[in-house]
């Protein structure tokens, strides 16, 4: 138990300190240097078929995001509560 | 755990072309010219059959593993919805295909990542459809493949079981980016320097901004891991989990 509690905050860590590291980052991912990798590449590309669906706004794809990660989340949950009561029985 | 000796420098996320899409990692909807986007789907398929043929036979080997194959896909559905930041000031998110590629081998794994990628494909305009065939090959097929190869080798050469799950997760993971990188750089080779030239361009862009995540998620996968072997031993026996030397 302790060991997973050191490693989950590992984890954390990783993820908070590029956040101090680099202040000021955009933090956008870096889809605006891979576009202009494709533009320079080949500048006369177009996208040749669009999403069936957008997201029509930010808010609505960071619920989407957020209902992926839940959804996920709760069976993980489900599943260890359901081991340990198992692990209990036995 | 020891993971400063790696030399890993190719590695890359696909890309967002949308502005403000703040994430990377799958080749866009309609960014591979369509001669591409048709050869991946081809290549892609056998793997995704294969798979579905696995997975069956192995619930109808041992039935009781279903819930840990249940838990392989959640495991993936949330690993791939975290955008994390990385040292370079973008972010990205893991892939989470690596626990169920050690639990189940790669083939199942192609079926559980191909339905993740079509989930992001659909609702989030991540990743599209008609780019769902190369993008299932670099994080649904290859991606679970080295971890699987990286797996079984490390527990050859004898490392403990929690290093060698670390790794192949780990590695699966930036494995991914380097079967992305080269997908596009066939599809957009350099005028000058050709395919080369533009795998180092995809590959460098992203050099650095996976490596964290790629540890983050062999950790993820190492602690997910320790609860399976705690709670869940007679199953992990069961799938051929553990080599030789550790089914004690």
């Amino acid at each position: 138990m302790k060991k997973n509690l050191l490693l989950l905050a590992i984890v954390v860590l990783l993820a908070i300190i590029p956040l101090f590291i680099q202040k000021g980052a955009e933090f956008e991912g870096a889809d605006g240097e891979a576009e202009a990798a494709i533009g320079e590449i080949n500048a006369d590309y177009e996208p040749w078929f669009e999403s069936l669906w957008e997201p029509p706004s930010g808010e609505i794809e960071s619920l989407l995001f957020a209902l992926q990660a839940a959804i996920g989340a709760g069976f993980i949950g489900y599943f260890i509560g359901l081991m340990r009561g198992k692990h209990k029985e036995s | 755990m020891k993971f400063s000796g790696w030399k890993l420098s190719y590695f890359l996320l696909a890309f967002l072309f949308v502005p403000n899409r703040a994430f990377a990692m799958h080749i866009m909807e309609g960014f591979l010219p369509i001669e591409w986007a048709i050869f991946w789907w081809v290549v892609s398929i056998p793997f995704i059959i294969l798979g579905l043929r696995s997975i069956r036979k192995t619930i109808d080997a041992n039935p009781e593993t279903k819930m840990i194959l249940g838990l392989s896909g959640a495991f993936a559905f949330v690993l791939s919805a975290l955008k994390i930041p990385s040292v370079t000031g973008s972010c990205s998110h893991p892939t989470g295909v690596g626990l169920g590629t050690v639990l189940f081998g790669p083939l199942a794994m192609s079926v559980i990542g191909t339905i993740v990628l079509l989930f992001q494909a659909l609702l989030l305009a991540h990743g599209g459809l008609t780019t769902l065939g190369a993008n299932a090959f670099s994080m649904a097929v290859v991606g679970p493949i080295i971890a699987y190869y990286v797996f079984k080798g490390s527990q050859k050469m004898g490392l403990s079981f929690s290093l060698a799950v670390f790794l192949a997760a780990m590695l699966g993971d930036l494995g991914t980016y380097i079967v992305t990188s080269v997908q596009l750089a066939l599809a957009f080779p350099s005028e000058v320097g050709g395919f080369m030239a533009s795998f180092t361009k995809f590959a460098g862009i992203f050099a650095l901004t996976q490596i964290p995540l790629a540890v983050s998620e062999g950790i993820l996968t190492v602690v997910v891991m320790n609860f399976l072997k705690k709670y869940n031993v007679s199953e992990l026996k069961a799938l051929h989990v553990f080599s030789t030397k550790e089914a004690h």
